[in-house]
């Protein structure tokens, strides 16, 4: 019996060791093709912490979020203004203390995203405790964009944000002394900044997925997963539904922060432009379209939504040029008009997710 | 039967919905080891009750007490930490969890430890298995003491209604309580469900656990209470034991109307 299952296991870690591999090597092999499509996996890997974090909240507790971007947006202008010259420029007394810049090591940038977030995960996560369905879904909305509106607006009258021009010249990431804005060259092989983020991005992914696997399978997943189905029953078997509902909000909120804190990093520019409603729509969509609750069917879902329209735009062109010998649907409008199908897709055939978690009881 | 020490005592207990006063002053003291009955006419404030000493309502006044310690019953979670679990009148169990689960969801407020927080659960120290696996452990057991052992690995909405008033029953027992509350715990049952269920209540009182229960069935009722408490109009009309009470006045006036009965 222990011996099956050691087996068992054994095999499952060399599976984890594989697939791991072939996605460490993955960009390089993008790469060959165009650097625009190691972007591509990257971006793909922030939407899977996204989708991943995102599940937390909607998945497993139950909570349908509609402004889960905010916490993305809070990670993302944490970093840029910690490390952007910007609030130095604005208050001169900061730069007489600081005259070289905060120069905080990533290393504690990523975790304070991260907190800061979940704080504004419980902010949320307060008042909205007594709302269910459809209610919480126009509050996290309306949430949502208040946090957008709020960096458009706080230009004046002090400038914090920078309003809708955004934030410029934040730093990029560094890891013991090296930026990962410079080539990485070991031996003969030089390693672009775009992959070294690539890599960075998918060890937090890993990490976040693993964090998402053990939380499921703990008392605290369990303790969610009763809220979900039936909150009253759970309050009456002991659990403080109040205290484990923030605590999946602040959670949900961490793993946006990261996902933030990273995209700034990333892009060395921040603006509230990049943190629309639509974005919340889509990390839901993600959510869904995988089956709510179940880790592996979110970061499909979220490779799925992100990556193939995105792969589709690169090749929509090329390909209605060889085809038609002109352009017929511009990709932007492909990309939206797959976007929809996919979802009227989903709901028809596979109601519950590509993956659902686990079948109705009833069907 | 010689007085014994009350488990839960209710004192002065009201609630008013609207113009509706559900609940009057209603005083409730359930003997410690007994199995009590509370029956009445639909609409008599029972499940109201029931929903108060419970937490579920809040009340208005009234002052709750179990084994001489007051409760708050405001906080629901408290409720069940002070010792009370309930079954609900429509089933409510986790549908898409495993019956394991169910139960194990019960038994976490007796399993706390520091080991079972985020911390735990991420870095899989081993108190965290531990405790992980002697309450998977403890909810098996109680699932096969139930008869439900077959049923550990199935979604608790997959079961069948007999099965899934068990597994009510089960996740309740896992919170460890002093005082089980059951609503209605028979509705829906056949005759044979109905004995099976008679069989499972009276074990549980013998295994030292004090019994609450609202029925409609008067026959099951009067077969298995040692005291009843008979609502009306959301005022105690009678208590005693189920003979007594059967033979009480007000209690065949309130059931069978209110004009001169001729038995």
């Amino acid at each position: 019996m222990t011996g099956i299952k050691t087996h068992a296991r054994q095999h499952a870690l060399w599976a984890v060791l594989l697939v791991t591999l072939a996605l460490v090597l993955l960009p390089f092999a993008a790469g060959l093709i165009g650097n625009a499509w190691v972007r591509i996996l990257a971006f793909a890997l922030l939407y899977v912490m996204l989708a991943l974090g995102l599940n937390i909240v909607v998945g497993y507790a139950g909570l349908l979020d509609l402004g889960y971007v905010a916490f993305y947006a809070v990670g993302a202008y944490v970093y840029a203004l910690l490390t952007a010259p910007h609030l130095l420029e604005q208050f001169p007394a900061l730069a007489t203390h600081f005259p070289h810049g905060l120069s905080l090591p990533s290393w504690a940038l990523i975790p304070l995203c991260a907190a800061v977030a979940a704080l504004f995960g419980v902010l949320l996560g307060v008042p909205v405790l007594r709302l269910r369905g459809d209610y919480l879904a126009i509050v996290t909305l309306g949430f949502g964009e208040i946090i957008r509106i709020f960096m458009n607006n706080l230009n004046a009258p002090i400038n914090l944000t920078n309003g809708p021009q955004g934030i410029t010249g934040i730093a990029p990431l560094a890891l013991a002394g090296h930026s990962l804005s410079q080539p990485l060259t070991i031996g003969p092989v030089s390693v672009s900044p775009l992959v070294q983020h690539y890599l960075v991005f998918l060890a937090m992914a890993l990490l976040m997925l693993l964090v998402s696997i053990r939380l499921q399978d703990s008392r605290i997943g369990r303790a969610w997963r009763a809220i979900r189905e039936d909150e009253t029953a759970a309050k009456s078997m002991g659990i403080p539904t109040r205290n484990i509902k923030l605590l999946a909000f602040a959670m949900g909120a961490s793993f946006g922060g990261i996902a933030g804190g990273l995209f700034a990093a990333f892009q060395g520019f921040v603006s509230p432009e990049s943190f629309g409603l639509m974005e919340s729509i889509v990390i839901v969509a993600m959510v869904v379209l995988g089956g709510m609750g179940h880790v592996w069917g979110v970061v499909l879902g979220a490779v799925l939504l992100y990556a193939i329209p995105e792969a589709l735009r690169h090749l929509a062109r090329p390909v209605q040029l060889t085809l038609f010998g002109e352009e017929l649907v511009a990709p932007e409008a492909l990309r939206m008009l797959l976007f929809g199908l996919s979802m009227v897709l989903i709901m028809l055939l596979r109601p519950r997710g590509i993956l659902a978690a686990r079948r109705a009881p009833h069907d | 039967m010689t007085e014994r020490a009350a488990l839960l005592e209710v004192l002065g207990a009201s609630k008013r919905f609207g113009g509706v006063l559900a609940v009057d002053q209603v005083s409730l003291s359930v003997p410690e080891g007994s199995i009590t009955g509370l029956i009445g006419p639909n609409g008599a404030g029972k499940t109201t009750l029931f929903n108060l000493i419970t937490g579920l309502i809040p009340p208005d006044t009234g002052s709750f007490s179990l084994r001489g310690k007051s409760y708050d019953p405001r906080v629901v979670h408290a409720v069940a930490r002070a010792g009370i679990c309930r079954t609900f009148q429509n089933i409510r169990l986790f549908p898409e969890m495993t019956a394991l689960e169910n139960v194990m969801v019960g038994r976490h407020i007796r399993t706390e430890s520091l080991h079972t927080g985020v911390w735990g659960a991420v870095l899989r120290t081993s108190a965290f298995r531990r405790a992980e696996s002697s309450l998977r452990t403890e909810a098996q057991r109680l699932l096969d003491d139930l008869g439900l052992g077959h049923h550990a690995s199935h979604l608790a909405g997959t079961l069948s209604y007999g099965d899934q008033r068990r597994l009510e029953i089960a996740r309740a027992l896992a919170t460890d309580p002093q005082l089980l509350a059951l609503d209605e715990p028979a509705a829906g049952m056949n005759a044979t469900e109905k004995n099976a269920l008679r069989d499972l209540l009276l074990s549980i009182r013998s295994a030292g656990r004090t019994l609450l229960i609202i029925e409609h069935d008067v026959k099951l009722i009067m077969g298995l209470c040692d005291t009843v408490t008979v609502l009306d109009r959301g005022q105690v009309i009678a208590t005693g034991s189920p003979g007594a009470v059967q033979r009480h006045p007000a209690v065949r006036a309130a059931y069978l109307g209110h004009s001169h009965v001729h038995v």
